[in-house]
């Protein structure tokens, strides 16, 4: 397969997958390196990758990361079990848009108007994008390509990404699990022996209470608190 | 919606309802196209020949078929509401002429980078000075490096298919830029032709705000955010790179319209007989006098091609140059003084010297049909007569 697009750094100034000619793959298909392949053929490569590369990373945008649909919750709690069989994979969230001035924390998210800064100072090889809306990951996606040597997955709620490596389109809870099958599968394949364990308590964080949530918990997120239909929200600064 | 009306997806909309003719003018076709597009908001200022058709929406308005509509102060205020209406998530129309268009043309070109899904009627009108009111489209030039979907209808039955697919292409999630639906001022809008069109009962889909590539603005619960888009004025290199990544995907997702042309147009371009030496190629209320100048061609014998090229942007330029790869003279009538569509042909061709720059008609002139003979019995080496005013 010849690969249309591939790991960066390409340049100063990075040129479209569209406008190279890609085109993003039918229904039941995917993309990789450009080319429209099999779901699995996809998968497998990404699954490779995630696995044999330097802190693969999984970035989760604002649909998984906030309740706002009814499937919301389904789907965050299959990307926890794919990261979880994903030896030392990281989990870094891109909750918003915005850009991060005067700087952002690179160890804590990740934003589309300057993602190269964190996956530059993590030194990610290889990351999953999830969650994000098209327009914001495909300038992302081709943001990364430009600048980084880090292969990039898209699982797309909708189409998928011309500028990923491998791109997964229509991803729903299920397609999520389905992957970190093929995620045990290759790393069996590849004998990587690894068992999943959960990250340890944090003691120096004090005691979760979620009834007891104000907007002001949520810090500089606080604006992005959206009400419910019929729900009248009195606690505000 | 307040009436009780059928709603289904597009392609049975456009490709399987059954439909029956009406004999109506080009802006009554606008209208009802707008009619049985669940459209949730219009909002519109006032211009010659756009009137017409504004007032007719105004009218469905009033029967219940679109949930809100005014009439704005100005154009410019008429374009940044629809961008602000539209990023709540509901669907837009609103409509324009010449001098209006270029009004507000400073919110126009920033709806594609906004990402906003919105349809744009542009009734065709001289660009002043002087004043006029008469048809001449050279005010589409000035959209065609917006970014924006631009379709150019022939006539009124184009205007009625070209306005409902419009709403369909606009908010496609791998496309979510504007669609203008142009067509020529008095000779489409205020001329009657046949439309075939289905029942008002049916409606297409209504909008799904969540099913978009951006998040849509909540604008009734505070905190409202008065801007999605995030401000990257800065002055580094990051600021520079996101600006010119975010434009190449307005552009690649102008792009990546041209499928849903396929789908909802049946392509962007219209060829009759691809074999021969010479072709007409146009656009528009043009693409109707050069249909009638193949045909009488073909009643003299001569070889003469047609291309009719429905969508400007994306523009078919892969289509245009394997259409015309034999060709020996392309004529290309237009009505505007600068020849934008001549050009975008030249540029597509390996010989772009076999383009005739005309004929032209502008400032409201009328478009004979033997203006285009007197072209092609040139490009034969034929004896021909010029046209006398």
């Amino acid at each position: 397969m010849s690969k249309k697009i591939t790991v960066g750094p390409v340049g100063y100034m990075p040129q479209s997958a569209p406008s190279m000619g890609v085109e993003l793959s039918p229904e039941g298909k995917a993309l990789l390196y450009g080319n429209i392949v099999e779901e699995e053929e996809a998968m497998r490569d990404a699954a490779k990758a995630l696995l044999t590369m330097d802190n693969p990373t999984i970035f989760p945008g604002p649909m998984v990361l906030w309740d706002w649909r009814d499937d919301v919750a389904e789907k965050s709690a299959a990307i926890l079990d794919l990261a979880s069989e994903i030896p030392n994979c990281k989990i870094i969230p891109m909750p918003d848009y915005r850009p991060k001035y005067p700087k952002i924390d690179v160890k804590a998210e990740i934003n589309p108007n300057h993602p190269n800064l964190t996956i530059l100072d993590n030194k990610i090889k290889a990351c999953v994008f999830i969650g994000v809306h098209c327009h914001y990951a495909n300038l992302t996606l081709r943001m990364i390509r430009a600048g980084t040597a880090c292969y990039t997955v898209a699982m797309c709620a909708e189409m998928g990404h011309e500028e990923a490596m491998a791109s997964i389109r229509d991803v729903h809870a299920a397609d999520v699990l389905r992957f970190r099958d093929i995620i045990i599968e290759v790393r069996n394949e590849l004998g990587i022996e690894y068992t999943t364990t959960m990250p340890p308590e944090n003691p120096s964080l004090p005691k979760e209470d979620w009834g007891a949530l104000t907007p002001s918990d949520y810090g500089e997120y606080r604006s992005l608190i959206m009400s419910k239909k019929g729900e009248h929200v009195t606690a505000v600064e | 919606m307040s009436l009780n009306k059928k709603l289904v997806d597009m392609d049975y909309l456009l490709n399987e309802a059954p439909r029956e003719q009406h004999f109506i003018t080009g802006a009554q076709a606008m209208a009802e196209a707008v009619k049985r597009a669940s459209v949730d908001m219009a909002i519109a200022y006032p211009i010659t020949p756009q009137s017409e058709v504004m007032h007719l929406v105004g009218d469905i308005y009033a029967q219940g078929h679109i949930k809100e509509y005014y009439r704005a102060e100005e154009e410019l205020g008429t374009m940044s509401a629809i961008a602000g209406a539209a990023r709540g998530g509901v669907r837009m129309f609103t409509a324009t002429s010449g001098p209006g268009l270029l009004r507000g043309l400073e919110a126009i070109v920033s709806w594609p980078g906004h990402r906003i899904p919105c349809v744009l009627g542009v009734l065709t009108r001289v660009v002043n000075a002087p004043l006029s009111i008469q048809p001449d489209n050279i005010e589409m030039a000035y959209l065609m490096h917006s970014g924006m979907i631009m379709l150019h209808a022939e006539n009124q039955q184009d205007t009625f298919d070209y306005t409902l697919a419009a709403f369909a292409i606009t908010e496609k999630v791998d496309v979510y830029i504007p669609v203008s639906v142009s067509t020529e001022g008095f000779f489409v809008t205020h001329a009657k032709g046949y439309v075939d069109m289905m029942s008002e009962e049916l409606a297409f889909d209504v909008i799904d705000p969540y099913k978009a590539p951006v998040p849509a603005m909540d604008n009734e619960v505070p905190p409202a955010r008065i801007q999605r888009d995030a401000p990257v004025q800065k002055s580094n290199f990051m600021s520079y790179l996101i600006h010119s990544v975010w434009q190449q995907e307005i552009w690649d997702s102008n792009r990546r319209a041209m499928k849903y042309v396929y789908q909802y147009l049946g392509g962007p371009i219209e060829v009759i007989h691809p074999d021969a030496d010479v072709f007409i190629v146009a656009s528009g209320c043009a693409a109707a006098q050069g249909r009638e100048a193949n045909r009488y061609a073909e009643e003299e014998g001569l070889s003469v091609g047609f291309i009719k090229v429905k969508c400007i942007r994306p523009w078919p330029k892969d289509e245009i140059s394997a259409a015309l790869k034999n060709a020996k003279a392309v004529i290309v009538p237009e009505h505007n003084i600068i020849g934008w569509l001549s050009k975008e042909i030249q540029a597509s061709i390996p010989n772009g010297g076999i383009v005739v720059e005309g004929p032209r008609v502008y400032g409201g002139m009328t478009l004979p049909v033997e203006l285009i003979m007197e072209q092609i019995y040139i490009a034969l080496g034929m004896d021909s007569e010029k046209l006398q005013a």
